[in-house]
């Protein structure tokens, strides 16, 4: 038997639909509240787990005329009552503050994935600086979620690289300094806390509370909430565990740990992700495996004949990276489900 | 057999029901009940034990189950590392008290 196809068959046993069936869970979209559009896939910052494989050198970005298409869903769709901004780092695309801009005037709540540093590092190939960011992101009321795995340095630059963790302390300096997470200033500054390996997240609570302690006694910072996200086993952290041969046992650990009731609160039923190419997709893992919405046809959906009828009748794809969703308490770009 | 210890034998571990079905299982769930939910001690706290155990009683089965065990409730290497620490003191510390028993013999022996 070949290496490869020994390895397929031993991944066999991760058939997510086939979990849900056993668990007797049907999973249709309920929703489309949330518009996840991936406008970049460059980033300042090539961190180890990202299932983006986004980097300084990436030159994916979605067109004028796909941010149009974008803006034009959101002020036809009034039950579309979010955007979700996301890369790479979305603010590194030409067209963000103008998307941003005009979402907010369409009355929109605004989130931008925002990964700190790229306030202090600007643009890796133009070199423009972006420290004009959180004044921009205070002037539109923007929710700010940026990813900070842990609230100690070595953990930090261990995933997303050397000196990261000092650049996100002064990055979430500048955005107190505007409001961003101050009691009462209504901005919104979310953190994120992912694994820094094949484990689970701690519990959110708890882990909140030891973030919110220990940023305040050592650096005076402020945050409003903790999401504590799972690492999905695609792109570049699926090649790190299939290097360490850690796969078989991080997909048996997201096996053991499936929970019925994170799986009724997955994403993929209330949010679309959209690709730079306009393509729409479940959610942002399945975009980055190139796994199309698909119509009752067959057919791959996009922003360009956007249909939200079609939207709703449609089947969420799965594989058997959606464990990563359904494991222990859960997880979502919003952080724990269940 | 190449070794005693193979890391993957801490997946048989539910295989000592094999011939002792009901105490395997009174001790599974004692065992859940203790380490698996918060109690007067957080699981934090219970793992940082359990891995200062681990060490202690030369474990690696559980260094192994522990170290992932803290990280999944939220420890940090700096905790695990004192946590190992606790372990070493009092390694160190009941070898030392004994020299008290040395001692009183040498008492005794010593004219």
């Amino acid at each position: 038997m070949s290496a490869v196809f020994a390895i397929r068959k031993a991944r066999s046993k991760f058939d997510f639909e086939a979990v849900l069936r056993r668990s007797g869970i049907d999973l249709p979209p309920l929703a489309v509240d949330t518009l996840q559009v991936n406008i970049s896939k460059i980033c300042n910052q090539a961190c180890r787990h990202c299932h983006v494989d986004a980097s300084p050198t990436r030159t994916e970005k979605m067109s004028p005329e796909g941010i149009a298409k974008c803006l034009e869903i959101l002020e036809r769709h009034p039950a579309i009552t979010k955007l979700d901004i996301t890369g790479g780092a979305p603010e590194l695309h030409p067209g963000f503050d103008g998307l941003v801009e005009k979402a907010v005037a369409f009355g929109k709540h605004v989130m931008v994935r925002h990964n700190l540093t790229v306030q202090l590092d600007g643009h890796p190939q133009t070199k423009e600086s972006k420290e004009y960011l959180p004044e921009f992101f205070a002037r539109h009321r923007l929710e700010v979620i940026s990813s900070l795995p842990y609230y100690q340095e070595f953990f930090t630059d261990a995933q997303r690289g050397s000196g990261v963790f000092k650049k996100s302390m002064e990055a979430m300096r500048r955005l107190n300094a505007v409001g961003y997470g101050v009691e009462g200033s209504g901005l919104l500054l979310n953190l994120v806390y992912n694994p820094v390996g094949p484990y689970l997240p701690a519990p959110q609570a708890s882990l909140e509370a030891d973030y919110k302690r220990e940023l305040k006694a050592k650096f005076g910072l402020v945050f409003n909430s903790l999401y504590t996200i799972t690492n999905m086993p695609i792109n570049r952290f699926k090649l790190h565990l299939d290097k360490t041969g850690q796969y078989e046992a991080y997909m048996e650990k997201l096996l053991a740990a499936f929970n019925p009731a994170a799986a009724a609160g997955v994403m993929c039923r209330s949010l679309i992700s959209v690709g730079y190419d306009g393509r729409i997709y479940d959610c942002d893992f399945n975009q980055m495996l190139e796994m199309d919405a698909l119509d009752e046809t067959g057919g791959g959906l996009t922003i360009f004949d956007f249909d939200m009828e079609k939207l709703l009748k449609r089947t969420i794809r799965f594989d058997e990276h959606c464990l990563g969703c359904t494991a222990g308490a859960g997880s979502s770009c919003g952080g724990a489900t269940a | 057999m190449s070794s005693y210890y193979e890391s993957d034998d801490l997946k048989k571990f539910g295989s000592i029901g094999e011939h002792g079905k009901k105490l395997a299982d009174d001790f599974f769930k004692y065992y859940g009940d203790v380490t698996g939910a918060d109690g007067a001690l957080t699981r934090r706290e219970k793992a940082l034990i359990a891995l200062a155990v681990s060490h202690s009683e030369k474990c690696p089965y559980c260094i192994d189950a522990y170290t992932t065990a803290c990280l999944e409730a939220g420890a940090n290497p700096e905790q695990m590392m004192e946590a190992v620490h606790v372990a070493a003191v009092m390694k160190a510390g009941i070898t030392l008290v004994h020299s008290v028993q040395m001692q009183n013999h040498l008492g005794k022996l010593v004219l």
